[in-house]
């Protein structure tokens, strides 16, 4: 994890996996998920890693995050490195905990914010559940939780692990508006998890596509639309047909 | 959204509450199953007219008897420090002994053996031991009975730790919870079941083992008191003395711990 030369403190993440494998296990051979992986992600941008399931992303962004440091290379997450948040694909919450002691738990003691909890949870639409214990709620309202934890840092860098895999439609769809809503709210550099191609399209400013067998990044698009064309169904799948088909 | 914040901003409080309703049905319920069995008691007494069999009655009296010349609390109170101390004792020693089984696991092959030898040593055998070793004195008492109820504690522990939830931890490293809070708000709620469970179970084999201890070599105690009613073959004070003490053992369930087991267990569904 050391810092690459010439790093500037100008919040750039720089990102440089030369290689990583899974040990064999049982009959299975040594397998090389990731190999010479390597970008830069701009401060303020929303990027998407992309790609069927088995291609390595989320890997990646468990070794970006720091928790699999077992990989030959270098992370820079820049002088924000500190303010990192991890938003999980299960909403990893303490079932022994009320939402609000849940949220509360990740502000240090005394913190302000502690008083602005009520109105994120608010903002999420679980204002009539604050001190209902998560498995009371639905997997969505949990989701919607893990993302008010993970927003109420104001984190400058927010690592996404597919948020919103295994939800019904019109929920993903209302928490991808919440999503960008908050974003709006608090600009972050955002490095967002998928295999769903309309949803990158839709969030993305940028999308990164992995492709299983090929272990490395196989495109890197910029995506040009602004947010009334990202709440357009045409213009998305436009766009997603333009990129994804090249 | 007002009226929703002004209502939690003070003190947020869980939305479920054990109410007094469960605690009194519960209660009805003992007590009735309670009642049935004197009853059953007195009946068969009254029908085979046995001097081996007193009646609840009788035994009852007795029970006033001894309260009053000061034997029963004298002896009662002997048990219910040892239990206490041997209980505090095999709660700390087992738990610390299971957290460190569970998480490191070449410690976990090598003492696995130590720890069955342990659970299969018959009761009677580390108490005759310890007597011998350690003299006829309570501090060899405490031991012997801690000696049987550790392993067990540790076991129930090690299967706790096994089952630690990985995300969960990941999620406290993500968020920088740091060790405390991991400890407090992370680790201890996902132990409390099994920390509970070896409670439970603990106290009731504890305080079964302080009677043997007592019987074989102390001077004071339930376990005492009942081995010189056994040579008088005095049926009526051996019954006065175990239901006073089962009485007690009960109201320790039945206030501190099943109250316990449930408040940890608020937000299960």
């Amino acid at each position: 994890m050391a810092p690459l030369n010439g790093a500037k403190a100008d919040g750039t993440i720089r990102v440089s996996v030369k290689r990583k494998m899974f040990p064999a296990v049982g009959d299975r051979e040594p397998q090389l998920v990731l190999r010479d992986v390597e970008f830069e992600v701009a401060p303020r941008s929303f990027l998407v890693v992309t790609g069927p399931s088995g291609c390595g992303k989320s890997t990646l962004l468990n070794i970006i995050a720091g928790l699999d440091t077992d990989y030959e290379g270098a992370i820079d997450l820049g002088p924000a490195k500190d303010q990192m948040t991890f938003i999980f694909q299960t909403p990893r919450l303490l079932p022994w905990r009320t939402l609000y002691e849940n949220i509360a738990l990740v502000l240090p003691k005394g913190d302000p914010r502690h008083a602005e909890i009520p109105a994120m949870l608010e903002r999420v639409g679980l204002g009539q559940a604050v001190n209902a214990y998560p498995e009371m709620l639905s997997l969505g309202m949990q989701r919607r939780a893990a993302l008010a934890r993970g927003f109420i840092l104001e984190p400058e860098i927010l690592l996404m692990d597919e948020p919103f895999v295994s939800l019904d439609d019109p929920t993903a769809a209302s928490l991808r508006e919440l999503l960008m809503e908050l974003w709006h709210g608090h600009p972050t550099t955002v490095i967002f998890v998928t295999h769903d191609r309309s949803e990158a399209i839709q969030l993305g400013t940028r999308i990164l596509r992995l492709a299983p067998g090929k272990a490395s990044v196989v495109q890197d698009a910029v995506v040009n639309l602004t947010d009334t064309q990202r709440r357009d169904r045409t213009a998305v799948l436009a766009e997603q047909n333009r990129i994804f088909s090249s | 959204m007002a009226p929703v914040s002004t209502r939690i901003s003070s003190a947020p409080r869980p939305l479920r509450a054990f109410g007094s309703n469960s605690t009194i049905e519960r209660f009805a319920w003992m007590a009735g199953s309670l009642i049935v069995f004197g009853l059953f008691w007195q009946v068969l007494a009254d029908i085979l007219q046995n001097r081996y069999l007193p009646t609840p009655v009788a035994v009852f009296e007795v029970m006033l008897r001894e309260a009053r010349n000061g034997d029963l609390w004298k002896h009662t109170s002997a048990t219910l420090w040892r239990v206490a101390v041997a209980f505090v004792i095999s709660m700390f020693i087992g738990t610390a002994i299971g957290l460190a089984l569970g998480k490191y696991k070449t410690a976990d092959k090598f003492f696995d053996a130590w720890l069955i030898l342990f659970l299969n040593l018959p009761a009677l055998v580390t108490i005759t031991l310890c007597y011998i070793w350690f003299g006829l004195n309570d501090t060899a008492a405490i031991t012997a009975v801690a000696l049987n109820k550790i392993p067990n504690v540790a076991v129930n522990m090690r299967e706790g730790t096994r089952s630690l939830s990985k995300d969960l931890s990941e999620m406290a490293v993500m968020y920088r919870f740091g060790r405390w809070k991991t400890l407090r708000h992370v680790t201890v709620p996902q132990l409390a079941p099994f920390l509970a469970a070896a409670a439970r179970s603990g106290l009731s084999l504890v305080w079964k083992i302080v009677l043997v201890v007592e019987a074989f070599g102390r001077s004071n105690g339930v376990g005492y008191r009942l081995a010189i009613a056994f040579q008088e073959f005095d049926v009526v004070t051996i019954l006065a003395y175990a239901l006073t003490f089962i009485f007690i053992v009960q109201l320790i369930e039945f206030v501190v711990l099943q109250p316990l087991q449930a408040r940890v267990n608020a937000w299960r569904r």
